[in-house]
């Protein structure tokens, strides 16, 4: 049962995100993005992190893809003809895959990718007080600077997108 | 004209939550979900005409009987969207009301034209046609809506004055006939 | 007695459950409809529809003789309640028009989309509850989870994106304003709403606890006896409870917040181009998360189940057991516990409808003025307050 539901979610979310990738209509893209996202929610609750998986959709399925979708219907972007490769692009693409499959190939082989006994790990994500003592512990630097990140990141776009009065007369 | 200028005052802190005004909002509704309805079951129920209410014009006959109407076609020139078609008819001689000389032969009122403007009866030297209390004129074709001269003495009714103009006219000329003084 | 249900397979007792649930939960949702133009009605003076009346012949026989019924029948006449059914039938029957100029597959998937997230989240929502052979509290939900509250917020989260590609999809102008403003407005709304609920949860969730989100705990905590645990957070928490409402009617689309649909300055919003079934399950939809908004708020503000302040469920039901013996079975308290919360759902979806009909439309920048500069700083303030002052009582 859990096996089948699993491989439901995993082909939804792989599946979609190659929609993602191969949609020339910039909505239906978004909508594909959506669905993948539930997809990897279903299986965030197959592994018990229902807390992750209601995150998950909340902010990102809920939020952000919402986001994005405002922000295409309002630039009314209808993909348009593709862009031709040029070279240096297949070359730098060709070196990034090969460099991401090289990496995964030798973690893999080597053993790194660390399989412990599902029993013994500690599922951080499941409760929300393991969750929050994660977050507030061991994770307190990292969540404070993309805290702060997305600060800049959204001073830079109030600067960007504020008319300011004295350039008005510039123009 | 002088221009008055009004100071708008600023708003209250209060009134900036649009709070008090949205609670006094609800209170009227409230208020007037529980007050009885205003409005009439319409066809069980029926609104009081006032006097002088402009309905559908329709014809009257006098207290004898008699048509009031004596086809001077009047009405006919008057009317503003030419809703009215008039066939003029002489009285018979042996009728009692001879003495009257003329009636309509057919009397047609377009109510798809008619505007209820009422002018018809203004100019009616008869008091033959009159704009009643009936509100609602319906039908399934044309030919229904127009209402024809049975129809609008049916509508109309008897119309209960009694200065009974022609008969006196009738007897003043049978009295002046007796005497011989002319 | 209903031993042999709880002897079912779980799925197919999951899968009875929940087709339960949405088989009251869809028709309550479309008497909303007519409770609507019943309420419009009285506080416009007028009796609004009574006239529907069942013939008692051919296929509608039986309706018709519920309607001949002496008093009863007249009852749901002047109700309405014909009425409710003719509605329903034609929308069901009549011509479903696809204009020429939409793109068909996301026209037709956006009414759909709008039914998944409006009934789903009620899976969450406990509706009621019973003591057990044990003597707990046993809550009546479809899926009493940890998460609740999140997962109600983030299922309700997805119903914009009906809206959204309905406007998309209709390829016309005032149903494409009405789809950018309901994706903005929902979006601006969501953070005022979630932010004003975690004053609730840091109370409930006292120190030394297991943390949880569960709308069951928060009822549980305004059940307990004593001044301060029974009273329900309406009362310690009235700036929450105000500004999860305004949100709350934000989210649902309604007056003075209906911006996606406006009909006075975008014709009907998203809905310009549907008709009759897409159309109607749009405002079952609307409805729907009306009636989930208002239990959640009933929940988390107005201590869910229990019947008054300082009365909990507990002392109600041992009150009526005295007088009537039956009242102690589970059935029976279950029936009472979602009796009680239905009924302050009513006055919530009662409340709702009397603001439509009392208040005029704010104009789209004062509702983002309203959500952006004014609720989410009042709900940032209050959630400081309210950590400084819980942090305090907490840890004396």
């Amino acid at each position: 049962m859990s096996d089948l539901l699993f491989h439901i979610f995993a082909l939804l979310s792989v599946a979609c995100a190659l929609g993602v990738v191969f949609n020339k209509n910039a909505v239906a893209s978004a909508l594909c993005f959506l669905l993948s996202l539930v997809g990897v929610a279903g299986l965030f609750v197959l592994l018990d992190a229902f807390l992750l998986a209601v995150l998950l959709v909340l902010v990102y399925a809920g939020a952000v893809v919402a986001l994005f979708l405002f922000i295409i219907m309002l630039l009314d972007m209808q993909g348009g003809d593709r862009k031709r490769f040029t070279k240096a692009t297949i070359l730098s693409s060709t070196v990034a895959a090969g460099l991401l499959v090289t990496g995964l190939v030798s973690f893999a082989s080597h053993g790194l990718v660390e399989t412990a006994d599902p029993a013994t790990v500690k599922v951080v994500g499941s409760s929300l007080r393991a969750y929050a003592e994660q977050l507030f512990t061991v994770y307190l630097l990292p969540v404070q600077i993309v805290g702060f990140l997305l600060l800049i990141a959204m001073l830079g776009v109030i600067v960007l997108s504020k008319k300011f009065e004295g350039l008005e007369d510039v123009k | 004209m002088a221009v008055v200028t009004v100071e708008r005052k600023p708003l209250s802190f209060l009134e900036r939550t649009y709070l008090p005004n949205i609670a006094a909002g609800l209170a009227t509704t409230f208020k007037r979900m529980v007050q009885p309805v205003e409005t009439l079951e319409y066809p069980e129920q029926r609104p009081a005409i006032p006097a002088g209410y402009r309905g559908v014009p329709t014809l009257v006959y006098d207290p004898n009987g008699r048509e009031k109407c004596v086809s001077c076609q009047l009405c006919e020139f008057v009317c503003p969207p030419k809703a009215i078609r008039i066939t003029p008819g002489e009285i018979a001689h042996d009728d009692a009301n001879a003495h009257v000389e003329k009636r309509p032969e057919e009397f047609k009122i377009d109510m798809l034209r008619c505007i209820y403007c009422g002018l018809c009866q203004e100019v009616c030297p008869e008091e033959a046609i009159w704009l009643q209390n009936q509100y609602s004129m319906t039908g399934y074709t044309r030919e229904e809506m127009v209402n024809d001269k049975k129809r609008l003495y049916e509508l109309g009714g008897t119309l209960p004055d009694s200065h009974f103009k022609w008969d006196k006219k009738a007897a003043a000329e049978k009295a002046a006939h007796a005497g011989g003084h002319h | 007695m209903f031993d042999f249900y709880f002897e079912l397979p779980l799925l197919l007792r999951l899968l009875l459950q929940g087709t339960v649930v949405i088989l009251v939960l869809f028709p309550l949702a479309a008497a909303c409809s007519m409770a609507e133009r019943k309420i419009s009605a009285w506080i416009q003076g007028r009796p609004g529809p009574n006239r529907t009346k069942p013939p008692l012949a051919g296929f509608l026989a039986p309706l018709g003789l519920v309607a001949s019924i002496p008093v009863l029948g007249t009852l749901l006449q002047k109700l309405g309640i014909f009425q409710l059914a003719a509605d329903g039938g034609k929308f069901t029957f009549k011509e479903d028009p696809v204009p020429g100029h939409v793109n068909k597959f996301y026209f037709i998937l956006a009414p759909i989309a709008s039914m998944i997230p409006a009934l789903s989240t009620v899976a969450f929502v406990p509706f009621g509850a019973y003591f057990n052979a044990a003597g707990e509290l046993v809550p009546v939900a479809l899926a009493h989870v940890d998460v609740g509250l999140l997962a109600v917020f983030a299922l309700g989260s997805l119903g914009v994106y009906s809206l959204i590609l309905a406007g998309w999809a209709s390829n016309s102008k005032y149903p494409f304003l009405g789809g950018v403003r309901a994706s903005a407005q929902l979006i601006s709304y969501e953070l005022s709403m979630t932010l004003s609920v975690l004053p609730v949860f840091l109370w409930v969730n006292a120190p030394g606890g297991q943390g949880t989100l569960s709308l069951f705990e928060v009822v549980q905590s305004q059940s307990q006896p004593g001044f301060w645990g029974g009273t329900w957070y309406v009362m310690t928490m009235p700036v929450s409870a105000f500004i999860f409402l305004i949100a709350l009617f934000a989210e649902t689309n309604r007056q003075p917040f209906d911006m996606p649909e406006s009909e006075a300055d975008l014709v009907g919003g998203f809905h310009t181009e549907y008709g009759a079934f897409k159309w109607s399950l749009f405002f079952v939809a609307e409805y729907a998360h009306m009636i989930v908004g208002s239990g959640i708020f009933c929940l988390l503000f107005l201590g869910g189940w229990n019947p008054l302040p300082w009365v909990s469920l507990a002392d109600t039901i041992h009150a009526l057991a005295n007088i009537l013996p039956c009242v102690s079975t589970p059935l029976f308290m279950g029936l009472i516990a979602i009796g009680i919360f239905l009924g302050k759902v009513g006055f919530f979806i009662f409340f709702f409808m009397w603001v439509r009909w009392t208040l005029p439309r704010f104009r789209y920048d004062q509702v983002m003025t309203l959500g952006w500069k004014k609720l989410l700083p009042l709900s940032i303030a209050n959630l400081i307050v309210y950590a400084l002052g819980i942090a305090w009582l907490q840890t004396r």
